[in-house]
């Protein structure tokens, strides 16, 4: 657990003023994930999207850390890259100091068209954390659906129609494929919960390789929500376990955030426009296939982590 | 034949691959980010050997692809490190998006490539359909016709892309020149380390005291402006193109230009080519010299940046030119070389010579003396007025039906 005493004493290196969205998670993750990191440098990597196209309108910045982008689908290639660099310059002695490397990409950038680069970076074991900042669909170019968009949402190219509501299949579990590369740390957080976030943050940073954390970050915009119900909404996905907050560290499970109460999935759904559709009389199949996929993740879930075996 | 200019060099036999590995062992880049791919492969083959004995200390990223190994590259750049990346054909198709982001981010990125055909149909031999497809991307392009040409060119390149800031890439002809022994001289490292100096950039992402943003949004009121600049940046290549040149010449004793001239400052008839199939088309003109026609190559080195003005006023004299292109734009007008040419003396006022446009060796087909020999029996007739030149291209030793 972080210390609330401490952390405000480490220096804030996202300034206030870039052009996210009011209620947009992204900001609040990359502020997180920097202030974690503590006196200690670091140099950001961030794919094209949200986080990207708002922190930097040329010639402005919001970054006080150094800050590269290069493109979308080639986020953890290009932290490898400099990671490489830093490697070849740190044992030249070109660079003296110790460095860590955070990447940033959407799901769009993470999921879909940077997978490969992600898998492939991961597989070499550069010492890296890579953040997916989820928002469950390509919200930049405009609510599009992702290989992280749940069923049934509705997203511009996956719309609730006549015919069809919205996205007929399941999100991709990313978290379990980072898991499947055999990296010291993976974890699922979500913006609700600073202390959640800011912890496996820390325990990312100091694993000798490659570390990811998947974080849930709603988008007000393509969720459909009031920019206020931000922290509430990202709560409600963990208490209902649509997005279990857990980890896995060197293979062992362990489940962060155990709902005292298991809430049903529409209690999530309600509050999003995204899922509207949902709740008419025809689609009540929908929801109850949502929430039996949401129970078996989570008795999968919860047996991994009781499970003293590692994976 | 080369022969030893330099005092100090050694005189070797190697591939055009094992020397150009042999420059970047010498160069000893700080990040090598490559994929393999026929015919480049033997370059990052050799080079990792290198890695793994320790005799050079770079560090190899050894990719999941080529979009990895040019972003990576880039990113190891923008880090502050010399980053050198190798591919061929469908390797550089896969960039072609970085490719644009490493020359507008003005980050000098050396790339040995190994020109082959691209797909489809698949085909593995030299064409220079790949490079040729990115000649509006911002990077120096220089052209080897011979494996010591392919070693010099990549040392002059790493000093050019620096001073230029620009990137820059080294190419050969695939299997004719990569993997075709021939005699090279090479120099000492201790002279090419001394050559090509320590990379010290301005600004660099691991300079975590100056933090600084690369890579912004940047919209309609900076966008052009910075658009603007990467193409001044190549306009004024060409002046530390030539001083390189200079200071090579001064170090190890060949000298290099824009183009080669053989036989052509009284050439009333003359090829221009780019590439191994130079060495061809010397022996024929030196042929047709002794028959007393004046004949006459200008080979072109460096096609990036294009030096206009200079092959304007040296294509004043000539009376028919025949434009040799290794790849052809699929456009309906004309292939790249060829256009180029035309622009450059046309813009220039230079109006007299008649320019035919020729396309040949497309996927590795045999060009060889006899079809050289029918170019400059045209060129004669044309320049003689005896033939109208055409205003077509000549595909040539193709099956046309």
């Amino acid at each position: 657990m972080v210390n609330l005493r401490e952390l405000s004493k480490n220096p804030v290196r996202i300034t206030s003023g870039h052009r996210l969205c009011a209620g947009c998670g992204a900001g609040i993750v990359a502020r997180q994930a920097l202030i974690a990191a503590g006196n200690t440098p670091v140099v950001v990597i961030n794919a094209t999207g949200c986080l990207e196209v708002s922190t930097t309108v040329f010639p402005y910045s919001a970054w006080k850390s150094p800050y590269f982008h290069s493109a979308f689908e080639n986020a953890a290639a290009t932290c490898s890259g400099v990671e490489a660099a830093y490697r070849s310059l740190k044992a030249r002695g070109k660079v003296k100091k110790d460095i860590k490397f955070i990447t940033f990409g959407g799901d769009g950038g993470t999921y879909d068209i940077g997978l490969q680069s992600l898998s492939g970076a991961m597989e070499r074991g550069h010492k890296m954390l890579y953040v997916c900042y989820n928002n469950e669909a390509y919200m930049n170019t405009g609510i599009q659906r992702s290989g992280a968009t749940p069923r049934g949402a509705h997203t511009t190219t996956a719309p609730a129609g006549k015919k069809r509501q919205g996205k007929l299949q399941n999100k991709k579990d990313l978290t379990q494929i980072m898991i499947a590369h055999n990296i010291s740390y993976v974890a699922q957080s979500y913006v609700g919960d600073w202390n959640d976030f800011m912890t496996k943050v820390q325990k990312a940073l100091v694993v000798d390789g490659p570390s990811f954390i998947n974080i849930l970050t709603p988008c007000r915009l393509g969720w459909g929500y009031n920019p206020e119900y931000t922290m509430e909404i990202s709560r409600l996905a963990v208490e209902t376990c649509m997005w279990p907050s857990y980890e896995v560290e060197n293979g062992v499970y362990k489940i962060n955030v155990e709902p005292k109460v298991k809430k049903p999935v529409t209690e999530f759904l309600k509050l999003q426009v995204r899922f509207k559709h949902l709740f008419e009389p025809d689609n009540a199949c929908i929801l109850e296939e949502i929430q039996k996929n949401v129970d078996e993740k989570w008795i999968f879930l919860q047996h991994r982590a009781k499970s003293v075996c590692k994976v | 034949m080369i022969e030893a200019v330099y005092s100090k060099g050694n005189i070797v036999a190697k591939t055009g691959n094992e020397v150009v590995a042999e420059a970047l062992r010498q160069i000893e880049p700080d990040v090598m980010a490559a994929y393999p791919i026929t015919p480049a492969t033997e370059i990052v083959q050799i080079f990792s050997q290198f890695v793994a004995d320790g005799v050079v200390k770079s560090e190899y990223v050894t990719v999941e692809s080529e979009h990895s190994a040019i972003s990576a590259a880039i990113a190891a750049s923008a880090a502050g490190a010399r980053a050198v990346t190798s591919t061929s054909s469908q390797g550089l198709c896969l960039m072609w998006e970085m490719l644009y982001i490493a020359s507008g981010l003005r980050l000098p990125v050396i790339m040995a490539e190994v020109n082959r055909a691209v797909s489809a149909p698949i085909n593995i031999n030299a064409d220079h359909s790949d490079t040729m497809g990115a000649r509006d991307a911002g990077w120096i392009q220089m052209y080897s016709e011979n494996s010591q040409e392919a070693y010099d060119n990549i040392i002059q390149l790493t000093k050019i892309a620096e001073k230029a800031r620009l990137p820059a890439l080294a190419a050969m002809d695939g299997f004719i020149t990569s993997h075709c022994m021939e005699v090279v001289e090479t120099y000492p490292d201790a002279d090419v380390k001394a050559f090509v100096g320590e990379y010290n950039p301005e600004r660099y992402l691991l300079d975590v005291k100056r933090p600084y943003t690369l890579g912004s949004i940047d919209l309609q009121d900076y966008y052009f402006e910075h658009r603007y600049q990467l193409a001044q940046a190549m306009i004024d290549a060409r002046s530390i193109i030539l001083d390189v040149a200079k200071e090579f010449k001064e170090a190890f004793g060949r000298e290099y230009g824009f183009y080669e001239k053989y036989m052509f400052d009284d050439a009333e008839i003359a090829m221009i080519i780019i590439g191994s199939s130079a060495g061809d088309v010397k022996v024929v003109v030196k042929e047709l010299r002794k028959k007393g026609i004046k004949a006459g190559l200008l080979k072109i080195r460096v096609y990036r940046p294009f030096p206009t003005e200079q092959i304007a006023r040296d294509l004043a004299h000539v009376k028919a030119i025949a434009v040799m292109d290794r790849s052809d734009s699929c456009s309906g007008a004309f292939p790249p070389i060829y256009s180029d040419v035309v622009a450059s003396i046309y813009s220039a006022g230079v109006l007299s010579p008649k320019v035919l446009s020729y396309v040949y060796g497309i996927g590795g087909r045999e060009f060889c003396d006899e079809q050289i020999v029918k170019v400059y029996e045209t060129l004669g007739k044309v320049a003689s007025g005896l033939e109208k030149p055409s205003n077509i291209i000549e595909y040539m030793n193709v099956r046309i039906k």
